[in-house]
C-alpha cells in the first residue's frame, strides 16, 4: 500500500489515467487469475501427463492415465455412472419442489415473509458438516425415518445406509431438501411476471393448469434454464455429504466422482492420475452444460425475441 | 350467500395456511430434532426418537461436547473458524469492490476479455485448481496454516465481483461525473461514492462468504491435519469418526452449537441474503 501511495505522487498523470487505474482497479482479479486459475490449470494439465505422487519425481507418462481410466479403472466408469445418476435424479426433482414452493408462496400475502425464512432455513444449513451428521442418524435403522415407517406398519428394519440401492436416495433426498436458493429466485422471477396476462387470461376462462402451463413456465423458463445449469454443476461437484454420510459406500455405491477423485489424490497420494481425473471431470460438466444450453432452445422463451 | 362466500374463504384460508405450516414444519423438522437431541440423553436419543421436546434441558451434552478431544476444547475449534472466517471475509469484500468498481465504471482495454475471464471461472470446478494448488502450498510450506483457505479470496471472487457490479450499474452515471467535475480522482470516487453507495452488496457479501467459510469442509480437510488447526466443521466429525460408539448428545449439541452464529445471522440479516440470492443467482 505504501509504495502504491509513493507512486501515486510521482506518476500522478499517468495514474489516474483511464486504462491504468482501470488495471490499478482490477489488479485483485488479475493477480489471483493468474496465480490461483491459470498457473495451477497449467501445472495440473502438465501433471495429467505424469505419474506424480507427493515427494517422488514427476515422470512424464504421456497419455497413460487417460488410458488407464477408459481401459483399467472400474472404480472410473462405477463414479461416472454414480454421479449421473445422482444429478439426473436430484436435479429435476430439486427444481420441481423449489417452483411448487415458490409458486404456493406467492399465494398468500400474510406471512410470506416467514413462510421464505422457514423454507429456506434448510438450504442456509444444509451443506454444514452438522447437518450431514444429523441426516446419518435420521437413516440410521433405528433413526426417525424407520420409526415413522414402522408407526405406518412397516415392519421390517429398512437400512437406508447400508443397501446400495437406497444409501444414494438419502443423498438425493438431502440435496433435494436444499431447495431454498432456487426457491428464491423463482419468486423472484414469478414476482416479474406482469399480472395482467393473468388477469386477461381469467377474463377468457382460462383454469389454474392452462395458466401455469401457458403463462407461467414459458415466462419462467429463462429462470428455470438458470437454475438447472447451476444446480448441474453443483451437483457433479458434490462431495462432503457423500464423505460423512456414506463415504462412498456401501459396495460404491454412492462413491461421486468427486470422491474418487479426493480419494486418488489424498488417500492414495497419486497426484498425476487424480489430475487427470479432475480434466475429464471439466470436460464432462462443460458437455452437460453444453447440452442443456443446446437444448435450450426448445423450451426457453424468450419475450424480446418474441417467441422461439 | 354472502356469509357462505365469506366462510368459503375463509375456510380455503385455513386449508392453505395449515398446509403450508405443516409443509414447513416437515422442512425444518430435522433442524428441530437435532436441536432437542442436544438436550437429550443418549438413551432418549435412541429409544424415542420421534419426542422433540426432552424431559428436561440439561446442558450435560453441551458441557461434554465443549471438553472436545484430548486437550483440545471446542473454543479452540471456533476460534480457529473465526480467523478463517474472518480474514477471508474481510478480503474478499475489499478485493471484490475494487475489481467491481473497475469493470462496471472504467473503460479500458482488456477489459471484456478480463470480464469473460472472470465469469468463466465461475463454471470451472473446484477440482482442478485443488490439486496443484495443495501441491504449491506444500511446497511452500504452508500446509497446516490457515494460508491457503485464507489468501485466494484476497484476490477477489467471481460471484460477488458479479453482484457488486449488478449494484454498481444501478447507481447513477451522473455521480461519478459530477465528482470528476469537481476534481475527485477514481480513488476518491471509489471510496467516498461507489463504496458508501453499495453497502448493502458489501454486506450481502461479508454474509455469504461468512456462511461459505464457516461450513467449509473440503479445503480445511485437505490442507488442515493437526487437529489444534481443525476450525469446528473438521472437528464435530471426530464425535462420528472415532472407533468407539458415536457420543450422540454431544456430537448433537457441538452441531448446534455450531450453527448458532449462522442462524443468528440469519436472523438479523435475511432481508440482505435472500434479496442477494434472487438479484444474482447466488447460491447462499
Amino acid at each position: 500500500m505504501i509504495k502504491k501511495t509513493g507512486n501515486l505522487i510521482s506518476y500522478r498523470k499517468l495514474i489516474h489515467s483511464q486504462t491504468v487505474s482501470g488495471y490499478v482497479f482490477a489488479l485483485p482479479f488479475i493477480a489471483g487469475f493468474l496465480g490461483f486459475t491459470i498457473l495451477p490449470m497449467l501445472f495440473s494439465f502438465y501433471l495429467s501427463f505424469t505419474s506424480y505422487r507427493i515427494g517422488a519425481e514427476s515422470i512424464w507418462i504421456g497419455l497413460d492415465n487417460y488410458i488407464r481410466m477408459f481401459t483399467n479403472d472400474p472404480m472410473f466408469g462405477n463414479s461416472i455412472k454414480v454421479t449421473i445418476y445422482y444429478v439426473v435424479a436430484s436435479v429435476p426433482l430439486k427444481i420441481f419442489f423449489a417452483l411448487f414452493v415458490a409458486m404456493l408462496l406467492t399465494r398468500t400475502k400474510i406471512l410470506s415473509g416467514f413462510y421464505r425464512s422457514i423454507y429456506y432455513l434448510p438450504s442456509l444449513i444444509g451443506g454444514s458438516v452438522a447437518v450431514s451428521l444429523v441426516w446419518k442418524e435420521l437413516f440410521a435403522s433405528r433413526g426417525v425415518i424407520n420409526t415413522l415407517f414402522a408407526m405406518l406398519g412397516v415392519e421390517e428394519t429398512v437400512f437406508w445406509l447400508g443397501d446400495p440401492n437406497l444409501a444414494i436416495w438419502t443423498l438425493i433426498l438431502l440435496s433435494v431438501w436444499q431447495f431454498g436458493s432456487s426457491m428464491i429466485i423463482f419468486a423472484a422471477g414469478l414476482k416479474q411476471i406482469p399480472i395482467s396476462y393473468y388477469e386477461a387470461a381469467r377474463i377468457d376462462g382460462s383454469s389454474f393448469w392452462q395458466q401455469t402451463l401457458y403463462i407461467t413456465l414459458p415466462c419462467l423458463s429463462p429462470v428455470i434454464l438458470f437454475n438447472t445449469v447451476m444446480q448441474t454443476i453443483g451437483a457433479f461437484m458434490s462431495f462432503t455429504q457423500a464423505f460423512i454420510i456414506t463415504n462412498g459406500g456401501p459396495m460404491d455405491s454412492t462413491m461421486f466422482y468427486a470422491l474418487y477423485l479426493y480419494n486418488r489424490a489424498f488417500n492414495y497420494h497419486e497426484m498425476g492420475y487424480a489430475s487427470a481425473l479432475a480434466w475429464f471431470l471439466l470436460l464432462m460438466v462443460g458437455v452437460v452444460t453444453m447440452l442443456i444450453f443446446k437444448t435450450s432452445d426448445q423450451f426457453v422463451y424468450y419475450e424480446s425475441k418474441g417467441g422461439r | 350467500m354472502q356469509t357462505s362466500t365469506k366462510s368459503k374463504r375463509i375456510l380455503k384460508g385455513v386449508i392453505y395456511h395449515s398446509f403450508v405450516f405443516g409443509l414447513g414444519f416437515l422442512m425444518v423438522y430435522p433442524v428441530l430434532w437435532m436441536i432437542s437431541g442436544s438436550f437429550k440423553t443418549n438413551f432418549e436419543i435412541l429409544n424415542e426418537v420421534l419426542k422433540l421436546l426432552p424431559d428436561s434441558f440439561k446442558l450435560d451434552n453441551f458441557i461434554q461436547g465443549w471438553r472436545g478431544f484430548g486437550r483440545l476444547d471446542f473454543s479452540v475449534f471456533f476460534r480457529n473458524s473465526f480467523i478463517i472466517t474472518t480474514l477471508s471475509t474481510i478480503g474478499v469484500t475489499i478485493s471484490s469492490s475494487l475489481v467491481a468498481y473497475s469493470f462496471a465504471r472504467i473503460r479500458f482495454p482488456g477489459r471484456n476479455f478480463l470480464f469473460a475471464c472472470m465469469m468463466s471461472t465461475l463454471m470451472l470446478p473446484a477440482q482442478v485448481v485443488m490439486i496443484p494448488q495443495y501441491i504449491i502450498f506444500l511446497e511452500l510450506g504452508l500446509v497446516n496454516t490457515f494460508v491457503p483457505l485464507i489468501l485466494p479470496s484476497w484476490f477477489s471472487s467471481a460471484f460477488f465481483v458479479f453482484m457488486m457490479m449488478q449494484f454498481i450499474g444501478g447507481l447513477p452515471k451522473e455521480l461519478d461525473e459530477a465528482a470528476v467535475i469537481d476534481g475527485c480522482s477514481r480513488y476518491s470516487i471509489y471510496s467516498k461514492i461507489i463504496m458508501p453507495l453499495i453497502s448493502p452488496a458489501l454486506i450481502t457479501t461479508i454474509i455469504i462468504n461468512f456462511y461459505w467459510r464457516w461450513d467449509d469442509f473440503m479445503g480445511p480437510l485437505i490442507y488442515l491435519s493437526r487437529p489444534a488447526r481443525f476450525p469446528v466443521s473438521l472437528a464435530i466429525r471426530l464425535f462420528a469418526d472415532t472407533t468407539s460408539q458415536t457420543n450422540y448428545g454431544p456430537m448433537f449439541a457441538m452441531s448446534t452449537l455450531s450453527l448458532v452464529p449462522v442462524f443468528l445471522i440469519f436472523l438479523c440479516f435475511n432481508r440482505y441474503l435472500l434479496d442477494g440470492i434472487s438479484t444474482s443467482g447466488l447460491k447462499g
